[in-house]
């Protein structure tokens, strides 16, 4: 394989000599061949995360039609939907949930496949495990068959979620048939005040444009608000671009990405390196680029946000009340609304802050990382949660959980009173042991809110570490600005409670 | 895939129509990790009752399929297209599919063909008048035979031409497999490979 120089990109098509976004130029750079009389392009994929729930059936299909995987050595799989985050060295109880992960052990036997099973130490939710290897970089085209491989955007990849069909097309082939997606800008300016952060942001936005507003783009995150988030915020953000509708959310590569990158066991090395870092410099969206739409947020007027209803775009900041179908002019959202807070069990006036809640979950792909449990556990140590509240903290991966231990941050949430567990999926949905029980309600830091999710009959508020961790606390959904004696770190002084 | 041209086998004449995919395949069997063996789950309800058309000696081995309008609406599942070819159909006539289904069935090697509804009731009344009988669809034709009864039946082009090649979606890719091999060769080497294992 040869060394291309720094900002020569591989594209089989000829670039445009006119100003293009981000996802145009990651786009053309991996043009196998570009579709005409509106065919889709032959688009290479640079890394394929694979997990037990989506490719059974995918690597049954090229068993039958004795396929190979064209490029093992591009390939990587872990166990998480269906495991379970307590007594992991036990066989799986649940015989579906067994099957699925016995199915991917022997596929990744049988065509050679890397795979993380349960109880190994690079084990965790696929979304956690491929940016900590360093397998996740800028200017390359990740999928997964799950909807929140959009998380990768982060980095400057373009990723998305495939179906188990389209699992097997990359599995055999390395590449998808697609349709250049329509881009949109994200324009966040500002600055956080201390106890808000990115997942606020991703809240607000998807309330603003809505669960469908997404549709057909791929978002592209800039402004001072998200250049001044740390990798695993833009994380957060990037990985609930599906959720406003979007196949894929982005954020241009710059120093913080680069830092993170450097030094993972799978990140360039040496002069592969400075032409990696060389070629990522170019990858910006280019001024004067035209996107296909436009949204801006004001990142100074930004509070701590929660969902009330049963979609991530039905939220409001802490500070409000839960709305009033009455007052929602469109008919289909007011009976949206309407539906949503029967299924939660809601009155429309109520402020936010006086819900109580029966669980609080800290974990899934969206909010697992270190510096989540950082977060939460800045706000947690030395206190007790709330009577009555069921609290369980879940890593994202073996490794996030063994440097937490080694921070000390395991000690922090069992004396909180809280539970600490084995990485995975966990109650981000109803898959494996972890759920809620009919009725219950949780203040969850996942990222889907619909009926059901966390278990039959569940009640889920999304929300960000910190406010789960005061939440926790008070028992009640609060922010951070709630809490008597809060840490320095995400004290407001002038806001009023 | 394989190849197909000209299927011949005993048809089966189906007088439902609004065949939807819950009918064909419940979602209990969706949870499964294969993509074969989904004979047993084909039309699972229906096939609760003994008089059931399938059911019956005269129509084992069926490997063709004559059904009503509307065939295969309602939930996308691709189960459905697997449940009909794991029990043994190679084609279903129908007046009408739904598109999903179709698309699904052009992708998996099953034939769908279209034939207007006075010729379904035709084709019908052949079928029940000598049940097991063998009946021929010819997809270089484009032509359902049962009997001295010959009639046309409407496939579009770029579906025959997979099927009369045997290409699925990862076969005609496979088509540019040179121009797969040529993008690899240009590929930076700094992107990442999951191989050799590196640990931190």
């Amino acid at each position: 394989m040869s060394t291309a120089s720094a900002a020569e990109t591989t594209s089989a098509i000829e670039i445009p000599d006119r100003p293009r976004t981000l996802a145009e130029k990651v786009w053309d750079a991996h043009v196998v061949a570009k579709g005409e009389n509106g065919e889709p392009d032959l688009i290479y994929i640079d890394l394929h995360l694979v997990h037990e729930v989506t490719s059974p059936q995918a690597f049954d299909g090229l068993r039958q039609a004795g396929r190979p995987v064209r490029r093992p050595d591009l390939t990587i799989a872990t166990e998480d939907h269906n495991t379970p985050t307590i007594g992991i060295d036990k066989p799986i109880a649940d015989l579906t949930s067994r099957t699925q992960i016995e199915t991917l052990r022997r596929n990744a036997e049988e065509f050679g496949i890397r795979l993380h099973p349960l109880g190994d130490v690079e084990q965790g939710i696929v979304h956690v495990v491929g940016p900590q290897l360093g397998l996740t970089m800028p200017g390359i085209t990740v999928v997964c068959g799950d909807s929140h491989t959009s998380t990768h955007g982060a980095f400057g990849a373009m990723a998305f979620g495939i179906g188990t069909s389209e699992v097997e097309h990359v599995l055999a082939t390395q590449t998808l048939p697609l349709k250049p997606f329509k881009t949109m800008a994200i324009t966040v300016e500002g600055e956080l005040r201390p106890g808000v952060t990115a997942k606020d942001i991703i809240l607000a936005v998807i309330a603003k444009i809505g669960t469908g507003g997404g549709q057909g783009y791929v978002l592209e995150y800039r402004g001072s608000a998200i250049r001044s988030l740390s990798m695993e915020g833009r994380m957060t953000i990037c990985n609930m671009s599906i959720e406003a509708g979007a196949r894929a959310g982005m954020v241009a590569p710059d120093e913080t990405t680069f830092e993170y990158v450097k030094g993972r066991p799978h990140a360039p090395q040496g002069e592969d390196w400075d032409a990696a870092v060389a070629y990522w410099k170019t990858l910006a969206t280019d001024e004067g680029a035209v996107f296909d739409a436009e949204v801006f947020l004001d990142a100074n007027e930004l509070e701590p946000f929660v969902t009330w209803g049963t979609n991530p775009g039905q939220g409001v900041s802490l500070s409000e009340t839960v709305p009033d179908p009455a007052t929602i002019a469109d008919h289909n959202e007011r009976a949206a609304a309407e539906r949503a807070l029967e299924y939660m069990d809601l009155t429309p006036g109520t402020p936010m802050k006086e819900i109580a809640v029966d669980a609080v979950f800290m974990g899934s792909c969206t909010n697992s990382r270190i510096e989540d449990l950082r977060a939460f556990a800045s706000i947690i140590k030395g206190r007790k949660k709330a009577d009555n509240v069921r609290v369980m903290v879940v890593p994202g991966s073996a490794r996030v959980r063994l440097q937490a231990e080694a921070e000390g941050i395991d000690k922090i949430v069992e004396e909180f009173g809280a539970e600490w567990r084995f990485a995975g999926c966990s109650m981000c949905l109803g898959m494996n042991p972890d759920q809620l029980a009919p009725g219950e309600r949780c203040a969850s830091t996942s990222n889907r809110n619909f009926e059901g999710r966390q278990g039959k009959g569940g009640r889920t508020h999304l929300v960000s570490p910190l406010v789960a961790a005061a939440t926790a606390i008070r028992g009640t959904l609060s922010s951070p600005w709630d809490l008597e004696n809060a840490p320095d770190s995400v004290r407001v002084e002038e806001v009023a409670r | 895939m394989d190849k197909i041209t000209v299927i011949e086998g005993v048809a089966v004449p189906f007088r439902r129509s609004n065949v939807d995919t819950d009918q064909i395949i419940p979602a209990q069997f969706l949870k499964r990790v294969t993509k074969t063996g989904f004979d047993d789950a084909l039309f699972f309800q229906w096939r609760q009752d003994p008089d059931f058309i399938l059911n019956q000696p005269a129509y084992q081995g069926a490997k063709i399929l004559i059904a009503g309008p509307d065939f295969g609406t309602g939930s996308s599942r691709e189960h459905a297209v697997w449940a009909l070819r794991d029990f043994g159909f190679r084609a279903v006539i129908s007046p009408r599919f739904a598109d999903i289904f179709r698309g699904n069935s052009g992708k998996q090697g099953l034939l769908a063909g279209t034939v207007p509804e006075e010729t379904v009731e035709k084709l019908w009344e052949l079928l029940e008048a000598q049940p097991g009988m063998n009946a021929t669809v010819d997809l270089v034709e484009k032509t359902v035979t049962v009997g001295e009864l010959t009639v046309p039946f409407e496939i579009d082009d770029y579906t025959r031409w997979r099927l009369l090649e045997g290409l699925d979606d990862i076969g005609l890719t496979l088509r540019d497999e040179a121009r797969i091999t040529e993008f690899e060769a240009t590929r930076e080497s700094w992107r990442p490979r999951t191989l050799p294992i590196r640990s931190a």
